[in-house]
């Protein structure tokens, strides 16, 4: 981006509708409307989520399942940090430490297997969901012999307000990598890493990094929704779940623009909720799978992209096939 | 420009080049020449950091190259347009051009270079937005080309440019390659189409079970007996 000669017009045509939307988020605690502070923070922790996965694994193609790690090793953070006694740091500088630990820990993992392609990545990424919650387990029942720990809690507007400002940050980092030209090397690198690397990309560093960028995001949400639960351990900090599910909203809402990814977070966590406070869990993994299944048959550009296409229809336009 | 001594190069047990030695210099068009197996994708592999070699050494402006990173060998001014017009499909036309120019150096002049490029090529102007993977052939190979202008190399490497093309739009390519010589890149052409390579190129080389078997100015190559034969048929 050339700061010198910005077009403020169409600067604050792209961002008036967020900051309007951003403004009646930010008041929400104040409508007296309870439920809504915490189906909201609902929303936001798998928007969070799933716009991160989106970052690295929309753009280049790369299916990671690590998601649930780096969301567990931001519990553990919490855990480990911000117990609900003794020594306690303040939930900030929790935050900050785990998006960290995260960012390291992705910065190596990506090193080491983002040479893998494919299926072979996806399942080295979700092995170490299953890895570090072994190992976990292993210490916390083995050799400290106490399974779990107690967590600091948190009132909800407290979680919100911290949710939305990680929701901000992550947005800010989409933007600026989509509209920088590491937005366009990271698609370039979906589409034929040797062609990208002729372009002069620094192919192995510049995924990397982004990958570990994504991971200190997701970490963050970990830390946060750990102060909402007073006891956490290994099964519900690694929870596999939280790995398919980004990935299935992000599918579901179609990864062409910032929009769809959020989109299918709020649906599908909004379904999640409405079935598990009515007991219907069990019900809900039966949906989201037959809800999937007919994304990828009828509209594979996601819920957005078929949006997108009906209006071209309406519009009568014949610029299907143009970007940018 | 651009010098290869004694190198030899494969995968793993496989050895495919042996000792081969080439010299591209400054406003040249080389040619290399050789058919299907012959090694020239390994060659532009190495040469373009994609591969390492078993031994030889690869030297750019008087630079040694081999063991680079492909981006940074790209960042020294050596551009590569791929075989197959690798173009990134799914981008439009402009940010494949935008990719081109990603090296720090050329990302500063990118709308500038842009603008000539799109002077060069009018109708990659008229399709900025479109995907790339509506074009034709020939259009594609043309935003190849472009894209590979983008960095504003020094050294162009064009793999097999004329590979599936109507004899019309190969002449236009061949005649765009004379045109870049024109405006001061250096450019080694590797190809099969070997009588039109043969007659824009100055210099050539011959490649042929990964050794080079034959070098020397066009007019010999196209005069030698073992050239009619076994590339043009005669």
């Amino acid at each position: 981006m050339n700061l010198s000669n910005i077009n403020w017009k169409q600067l604050s045509k792209t961002f008036a509708a967020p900051l309007v939307i951003l403004l009646a988020l930010a008041l929400m605690p104040f409508y007296g409307w309870e439920y809504g502070v915490s189906l909201f923070s609902h929303f936001l922790i798998y928007i969070i989520l799933t716009v991160s996965w989106v970052m690295f694994s929309g753009a280049t193609g790369y299916i990671s399942l690590a998601t649930a790690a780096f969301y567990g090793i931001g519990i553990y953070s919490a855990a480990l940090l911000h117990p609900a006694t003794g020594f306690s740091l303040p939930l900030i500088a929790v935050i900050i430490v785990s998006a960290a630990a995260s960012f390291l820990v992705a910065f190596i993992v990506g090193a080491i297997t983002l040479r893998l392609k494919g299926i072979y990545f996806a399942m080295f990424t979700f092995g170490l969901v299953l890895l570090l919650f072994q190992v976990i387990n292993y210490v916390e029942t083995s050799i400290l012999g106490q399974r779990g720990r107690f967590v600091a809690l948190e009132s909800n507007e407290t979680i919100y307000y911290y949710l939305l400002g990680i929701f901000v940050v992550t947005m800010i980092v989409t933007f600026f990598i989509k509209n920088t030209k590491y937005g366009l090397a990271l698609r370039s690198i979906g589409e034929n890493e040797d062609a990208a690397a002729h372009s002069g990309v620094n192919v192995t560093m510049v995924k990397v990094l982004i990958f570990a960028v994504s991971a200190a995001l997701m970490s963050t949400v970990g830390v946060v929704m750990a102060t909402k639960t007073i006891y956490v351990d290994a099964s519900t900090a690694f929870n596999p779940m939280m790995s398919f599910s980004p990935a299935l909203m992000a599918i579901f809402g179609g990864m062409a623009n910032l929009y769809g990814p959020a989109v299918g977070a709020v649906i599908f966590s909004y379904v999640q909720e409405i079935l598990q406070t009515g007991n219907l869990n069990n019900y809900y993994m039966l949906i989201f799978g037959s809800i999937l299944i007919a994304t990828i048959l009828y509209m594979p550009q996601g819920l957005m992209g078929l949006i997108q296409n009906l209006w071209n229809r309406l519009k009568g336009a014949k610029r299907a096939l143009t970007r940018g | 420009m651009l010098k290869v001594d004694k190198l030899s190069a494969g995968y793993g047990n496989i050895q495919i080049l042996w000792d081969v030695s080439l010299q591209v210099n400054k406003g040249e068009i080389v040619a290399l020449i050789g058919g299907n197996g012959a090694g020239k994708s390994t060659l532009v592999r190495s040469i373009t950091g994609l591969l390492g070699a078993y031994s030889g050494n690869i030297e750019f402006l008087d630079k040694k190259i081999s063991g680079l990173e492909p981006y940074k060998i790209a960042e020294l001014g050596l551009s590569h347009i791929p075989e197959g017009r690798r173009i990134f499909t799914e981008m439009s036309v402009r940010e494949n051009l935008e990719m081109g120019a990603y090296p720090k150096n050329s990302w500063k002049n990118r709308k500038k270079t842009l603008s000539s490029v799109y002077e060069m090529f009018p109708r990659l102007k008229e399709r900025e937005r479109q995907l790339a993977r509506t074009f034709s052939g020939g259009e594609q190979q043309m935003l190849a080309m472009g894209r590979g202008l983008m960095s504003l190399p020094k050294l162009c490497i064009i793999d097999e440019p004329s590979n599936g093309l109507a004899p019309k739009v190969v002449m236009e390519i061949f005649e765009i390659i004379k045109n870049m010589r024109a405006q001061g890149i250096t450019i080694l052409l590797i190809e099969q189409n070997v009588k039109q390579t043969l007659e824009i190129s100055d210099r050539a080389y011959v490649l042929e079970n990964g050794r080079i078997v034959m070098e020397g100015d066009c007019a010999t190559c196209l005069a030698s007996a073992h050239i009619k034969k076994a590339y043009l048929g005669l």
